[in-house]
């Protein structure tokens, strides 16, 4: 029946200008892609049932499973490759239909077959997805490639190939004419995100075998490292926004577990609840999103995730039911990626153990807000209006992220707390960028991203694990002369966050203030939109960025040694090997310090990979080929993004607003800090007659910068305060005047009825009918119980007595 | 055909099973009495097979020996631990399931 009614319905996504850039059949790594989480989630139940058995405690698992997954990942990547370039297979019908229960109809069998005969498709054994993949009657195959290529060459596509991303799922149950399906999206995005998740955790793995090395819940750690990374996998894996929902809730939690993993200390805890707790109130959002795309883009029938985005672009929901997701959907990226009023969790979250800071903080779980919008960009495309217009929602709250944020970096003396205002700033670029249309370069950062902050953590993990602290301040400087090679690959990432050429941080951050199309005046214009406002803060926040990091690698690495004569703040759970430490810090070890290299390298030249199509010293075909491979240009379900073409002036300004940020940050710290040090032969971390100290203004600034604009105060104190006081008075009145007047009236008139009904109905009538089948009940069981005699042999008498009954009963009855 | 002969022996094996059953005080004569029963129901079930010319009385017979030697099994062992918990095997002051 319910296949009768959705059929009658209209089929939502059909219509002529329909084109398909799904396909179900591609090269064997693209269409199985999910071995890729699944084993890093094996790993996980061995770790846990085996690990402790194990010689290495589980961890051989873990790095294992994480190998063969980037293994897995890396030959994925060199498929879409060729897949992008070179894929002339057959498309799947649009993936809305995947839903399209007309199929379950007899009548429509026929006429399905039908068309499948004639065209001669080869899907045998896909054949259980034929719900999928069954074209319509007159359309075939190559009518839709070549729709699909004219769709193009509007786009940005000059190789005449279409984008096709490869779609493989399987029902996963069915109910009420909606079918629940679990699969795996492989395009550039997940190919991308599937390299850099694999990698980085692979290397955090490696690095964590040292540096967590005797912790007492050695073995849990790296059972949540591997379900982090599966969770991380799965979600960015998932084809419908079912399982992004679960992908996204998987990470929360591995990620409370992480952060609270010294969960002993009343502080790591909080931090992980407050982590739980600040990503609740985004998950609200991601449901309540997720759920209006469901019935507004999905028709009430599907949630596939390329079905949804199609339908949206091809301009099928109404803008009202977009600007509810996507402002829904805003507070669920505000939250998980960090943004600027919920980003007040991460930072907090460095409570956790350095690698799992890296991982989670850095390079991937925060990146899932971003990579959400950009899996589910025409929503915020059209909902908040991203083209044409010079202002909007998502771009400004990053605007704000980015400077706020890098402003705090400022006042922190954590290491790690610097470093996580710092990604908080950069994941402020990365939203900025897809509110400004930028979506290449906002993928892009987050890709560079990944590697020079994952290097900056673990980076910064080395010195805490020779010092024993995180307090740069207190208990760090001058560490160049204990941990040369840290020092060295601390500067490479530095330098590539700070945007310096031809280093990562520098491609990508100048791909993004070029998106923001606010360059108007010298020319290098063409983006989606004119952003100046937010042109501007980006030029802030790089000046900023290259300042804060100057000043991180001063108060570190510079300067005179502060520590060692007083005692080790551990907070960091490696008492057992104090006594190893004690005296000078020293260089980490080769399990510490490869990854480094490692990552340091990538910091160098990943940006490369999509070097400006400007850029002359290059030849053509070196240019953006990162947007060539990632962005879905042309593809069906993802909107005609414009580019803004990248100008050397934009790039030059751009750097010396960086090299001034630093410059300043160089001549305060490594001049006059470091001067008056050693002429007064003082440890000093700030001068001390500094504006701080001396201006009013630039006190009361440092003030809200060192309280963190108030914002925890606003949560705790003043929200939860306010709203806390006045229920709790209101609840009490309400509780003695409204309901104790209600209780007391109800009490009393059933005081007096039931007086009533006791005294009549009660003793009376049922009082006497229930003693009497208690006192007929008591006499009958008093009989009977004498046959209750315990003898074993009376009850085999009794029960021949009745074979014998039946038998003669059965002889009366033949007889009759 | 000589089956009420056995018709007759099988009801008698079957009375006196059940008259030991029933009266015995002694468990392991009691034991002994319910083998005498199913014992004469194996000698009707060959009977009516060999009457029948069917080989299912026996393969039935057969059934029932080997049920018999489980059953056995088991009520040996509720003998012997009746034994050494009370230190008797008389049936009649095993009451413990009065009611």
């Amino acid at each position: 029946m319910n296949a009768l009614l959705a059929a009658a319905l209209p089929v939502f996504t059909e219509g002529p200008s329909e084109v398909s850039s799904v396909t179900r059949e591609a090269n064997w790594f693209l269409e199985n892609a999910f071995i890729i989480p699944l084993l890093p989630a094996i790993s996980f139940l061995l770790i846990l049932f085996f690990g402790k058995r194990m010689p290495k405690k589980g961890a051989e698992f873990g790095i294992a499973a994480v190998g063969i997954a980037f293994v897995l990942a890396l030959i994925t990547g060199a498929a879409w490759l060729d897949h992008r370039d070179n894929f002339d297979g057959q498309l799947s019908e649009s993936p809305a239909t995947g839903i399209e229960p007309a199929h379950d109809d007899h009548a429509d069998d026929g006429h399905a077959d039908d068309g499948h005969e004639d065209e001669g498709h080869e899907d045998e054994g896909e054949d259980e997805h034929a719900i999928g993949v069954v074209a319509d009657d007159g359309s075939t195959s190559s009518d839709e490639v070549a729709l699909a290529v004219e769709a193009e060459g509007d786009g940005h596509g000059e190789e005449g190939h279409a984008y096709v991303a490869v779609q493989n799922s399987t029902q996963w149950l069915q109910s009420g004419g909606i079918e629940f399906s679990a699969g795996t999206l492989v395009d550039g995005l997940s190919v991308m995100m599937l390299f850099v998740v694999t990698l980085i955790s692979l290397l955090v793995h490696i690095y964590s075998t040292d540096y967590v090395s005797g912790d007492r819940r050695y073995t849990h750690f790296f059972a949540f490292l591997s379900l982090f990374t599966a969770s991380m996998l799965f979600f960015v894996l998932s084809d419908n926004i079912l399982q992004m929902i679960v992908g996204w809730e998987l990470v929360g939690v591995c990620s409370f577990a992480l952060i609270g993993h010294w969960w002993e200390e009343k502080p790591n805890s909080d931090a992980a609840l407050k982590a739980f707790l600040t990503n609740r109130v985004g998950d609200v959002g991601l449901l309540v999103g997720m759920i209006t795309l469901f019935f507004a883009a999905g028709g009430g029938q599907t949630f596939d995730t390329l079905s949804i985005t199609n339908t949206i672009n091809q301009g099928g929901v109404s803008h009202t039911a977009l600007v509810v997701a996507a402002a829904a959907l805003m507070a669920a990226v505000m939250s998980k990626s960090g943004q600027f009023i919920l980003h007040t969790w991460l930072p907090d979250a460095m409570a956790g153990p350095t690698p799992v800071s890296a991982l989670i903080h850095a390079a991937t779980m925060v990146v899932a807000g971003i990579y959400m919008v950009a899996r589910l960009y025409p929503v915020f495309w059209e909902g908040m209006q991203i083209p044409g217009s010079s202002i909007n929602l998502l771009a400004t709250v990053g605007a704000v992220t980015l400077v706020g944020a890098g402003l705090l970096a400022f006042v922190q003396t954590d290491i790690k707390k610097v470093l996580a205002y710092s990604t908080v700033s950069q994941l402020g670029y990365m939203a900025m960028a897809l509110g400004v249309g930028a979506w290449t370069a906002a993928v892009f950062h987050l890709f560079t991203h990944a590697f020079f902050k994952a290097n900056l953590f673990l980076g910064s993990g080395s010195v805490a694990h020779a010092v024993h602290s995180f307090d740069m301040k207190k208990d760090m400087g001058g560490m160049r002369t204990f941990m040369p090679q840290t020092y060295k690959t601390f500067i490479i990432g530095s330098v590539a966050l700070a945007g310096v050429f031809p280093l990562a941080g520098f491609w990508s951050k100048d791909e993004i203030l070029v998106g923001t199309g606010g360059w108007g005046i010298f020319g290098g214009t063409g983006g989606p939109g004119s952003y100046t406002f937010h042109l501007t803060m980006g030029m802030i926040g790089a000046a900023l960025t290259a300042a804060y990091m100057t000043r991180c690698v001063y108060l570190t690495f510079h300067g005179e040694y502060r520590g060692g004569d007083h005692g080790h703040d551990d907070d960091h759970a490696h008492a057992h090997d104090d006594a190893a430490h004690h005296g000078d810090p020293h260089e980490s070890g080769p399990r510490i310090l490869y990854p480094l290299y490692i990552l340091s390298g990538f910091s160098i030249l990943i940006g490369l990979v999509n070097l400006p199509p400007g850029f002359q010293l290059v030849p053509e075909s070196w240019q953006e080929r990162f947007l060539h491979f990632i962005e879905p240009a042309g593809a069906s379900y993802f909107p005609a993004v414009g580019h803004a073409t990248p100008s050397w002036s934009l790039a030059i300004i751009s750097s010396l607003i960086a090299f001034g940020g630093a410059g300043l940050a160089y001549w305060y710290y490594f001049v006059k800090v470091d001067g008056l040090a050693r002429s007064t032969g003082q440890k000093l971390t700030e001068l001390p007659n500094g504006l701080v100290t001396t201006n009013a203004w630039a006190r009361a600034g440092h003030k809200v910068l060192v309280e963190k604009y108030y914002l925890d105060h606003l949560y705790t104190g003043i929200i939860a305060g306010a709203t806390k006081g006045p229920i709790a008075r209101a609840a009490n009145w309400t509780n003695t005047h409204l309901i104790d007047g209600v209780v007391n009236t109800a009490g009393e008139t059933a005081v007096r009825t039931g007086r009533q009904v006791y005294d009549k109905i009660d003793q009376g009538l049922i009082e006497g009918f229930i003693n009497g089948s208690g006192r007929v009940s008591d006499a009958t069981g008093q009989e009977l119980r004498r046959i209750n005699s315990g003898k074993v042999q009376n009850y085999a008498a009794i029960l021949f007595a009745g074979a014998a009954i039946l038998a003669g009963a059965f002889i009366v009855i033949l007889a009759l | 055909m000589l089956l009420n002969q056995f018709l007759l022996l099988a009801a008698a094996l079957f009375c006196i099973g059940v008259y030991g059953v029933l009266v015995r005080k002694n468990g392991m004569l009691v034991l002994m009495s319910v083998e005498l029963i199913l014992n004469a129901v194996n000698i009707n079930l060959v009977a009516f097979g060999a009457l029948t010319d069917d080989v299912g009385g026996e393969v039935f017979a057969l059934f029932t020996i080997a049920v018999a030697a489980a059953e056995v099994g088991i009520g040996l062992a509720i003998v012997l631990l009746m034994y050494r918990n009370r230190r008797s095997i008389d049936l009649s002051e095993a009451d413990l399931m009065k009611g």
